[in-house]
């Protein structure tokens, strides 16, 4: 029987704290909880964090031993109910022009789920999702709470370059592209908003742990909050 | 001082040790693909071994110097010439004003490091100089250099004295060691069977992000995704497809392939050394001995750094 939480070592050089194995909100508490704490105690044998949904991943300064962090981990994980840390979980909203030139898969989501495009918008724009971590690449989002109906396969040919604020559908997945890239989701919106700061990322509007919530807005109104 | 970029070469970067700190922001370490050469070149040139130098792929660049200056090539012999005189690698150079120094192609291995005293001197993004192309952040306006673009050097000036290093590293990347992987139970006895025995090709779609392999296909018995989590520098994916990717510097930060195996960390500059068409094969050793492995490369650069 596998017993939570554990820690395991992921390469030579790296440790992985496993807190359970499904996506939930409780268990993203602990990894938001561990990854706020490590981060606020920096110690020196921690080189990187990788929080995702139920799991930190830390890489270690290569000339320290893994046995000293996973001692360190171990003390840590067996208090984290007890850690206190500052709540910096903020309520954003991000505006989003859905549809035509900045939504082009629109009619083609709307299509996909039965639904009409201001349905889509409306379904869209009503939830509330929570960022459960960055990763995968530079600022990306990882969102939860998307409606099902809004379910649509990534593109089979993806686009050579999404621009920056772009707010998409792929799989179950809602995302916003933070800088311009390379994609295969169904773009849907975009957004005038900076949701990523390159210059200083702590400063980032979405932040690990924030709740979200997308705001319909017209085009006039796009150009005049472009931030 | 500065040198200009006659031409760049195949994918020339700025890169030092990697950029830590900023996993959680999506944000890799990137840094030298092979880090035992990039130390081995700053300390023959007597900078610290994480000082900044130009990473060369395949095909090494032209340079042109405006001021005298110290320099070491290390890494893959790249053929390099100076002023047409053949200079040889891992040896400190005496550079004069005007004199260009020109590379070949890579005869064995991928990539060449040229070290310049003080190191290269761009702008420090998030406490690191190293290019993160990927992310298009670091080094040279987050790109690789190009032709025409000069870059100023020599600026941070430091005590430590060269060492004289001639010994050849271990380049041998016919075999690369590594551990079982997170998720190694995804795969039966038949399926770690060909990983070990078998020999894989590095495909030409593999970059600085990932080694991607062909030729010796992975199945795994269970699922072909995990829930999303970190990966590590080394981690070998291995999506549906069968084709192993070994996660490289410029890796993404978390993924949702199972990881069969990683490399270890003592032998991630000769992942660094691979390109399209080598054959290698991966040779399995327990945690512990990689571990000791990582350390005893750690205690040789220290000891180089401190015997002389």
């Amino acid at each position: 029987m596998i017993s939570y939480p554990k820690i395991i070592p992921a390469s030579d050089s790296a440790l992985i704290v496993y807190f359970g194995d499904i996506i939930s909100y409780d268990l993203h508490r602990k990894v938001f909880i561990l990854t706020k704490y490590l981060i606020d105690n920096p110690k020196n044998d921690i080189i990187n964090i990788h929080p995702a949904y139920n799991s930190v991943m830390v890489s270690i300064e290569p000339s320290s031993r893994l046995s000293k962090t996973q001692e360190y981990l171990n003390k840590i994980i067996h208090d984290i109910d007890n850690i206190e840390i500052a709540n910096e979980i903020s309520e954003v909203e991000i505006p989003v022009v859905y549809g035509g030139e900045f939504g082009p898969d629109l009619d083609k989501v709307a299509q996909h789920c039965g639904l009409s495009i201001d349905e889509v918008i409306k379904q869209h724009s009503s939830a509330e999702y929570l960022v459960y971590f960055i990763g995968f690449s530079i600022g990306f989002p990882y969102l939860g709470g998307m409606d099902n109906s809004l379910d649509t396969p990534r593109l089979e040919i993806p686009r050579k370059s999404v621009p920056k604020g772009a707010v998409a559908i792929a799989g179950s997945q809602t995302g916003i592209y933070p800088l311009s890239s390379p994609g295969g989701w169904n773009l849907i919106g975009r957004t005038p908003n900076s949701i990523f700061n390159v210059d200083n990322p702590k400063e980032s509007m979405l932040k690990m742990g924030d709740i979200l919530r997308f705001k319909s807005i017209n085009t006039e109104e796009y150009e005049a909050t472009f931030l | 001082m500065s040198l200009i970029v006659l031409k760049p070469g195949l994918q020339s970067t700025i890169q030092d040790l990697g950029r830590y700190n900023y996993s959680h922001f999506g944000i890799s370490a990137s840094g030298a693909a092979d880090p035992l050469s990039l130390k081995i070149g700053n300390l023959i040139v007597g900078n610290k071994e994480s000082a900044s130098a130009i990473e060369m792929t395949i095909i090494g660049g032209e340079f042109q110097f405006d001021s005298e200056c110290y320099i070491a090539i290390s890494g893959s012999e790249f053929e390099a010439s100076l002023d047409n005189n053949y200079i040889t690698n891992q040896k400190a150079i005496d550079v004069k004003k005007g004199q260009i120094l020109s590379f070949g192609q890579a005869k064995t291995g991928a990539r060449a490091y040229l070290c310049i005293q003080g190191g290269i001197d761009v702008d420090n993004y998030l406490s690191s100089k190293s290019t993160h192309i990927l992310s298009g952040i670091g080094g040279y306006l987050g790109q690789p250099i190009s032709k025409g673009d000069v870059l100023s050097f020599g600026i941070n000036k430091n005590s430590i004295k060269p060492i004289i290093f001639r010994q050849l590293l271990d380049m041998n990347t016919s075999k690369i060691r590594v551990i079982s992987g997170l998720q190694n139970n995804f795969f039966d006895d038949k399926a770690w069977s060909s990983f070990i025995s078998n020999p894989f090709t590095v495909s030409n779609s593999s970059n600085r992000m990932g080694i991607r392999l062909d030729g010796n296909k992975i199945l795994s018995n269970i699922e072909s995704e995990i829930i999303t989590e970190g990966v590590p520098l080394g981690a070998i994916q291995v999506p549906g497809s069968g084709d192993p990717i070994i996660s490289f510097v410029e890796h993404q930060t978390t993924g949702g392939y199972p990881k069969i195996a990683n490399v270890i960390i003592a032998d991630i500059h000769k992942v660094g050394q691979l390109k399209p068409g080598d054959k290698f094969q991966f040779n399995l050793v327990s945690k512990e001995e990689a571990e000791e492995l990582r350390l005893e490369q750690m205690s040789f650069i220290k000891n180089l750094k401190n015997n002389d």
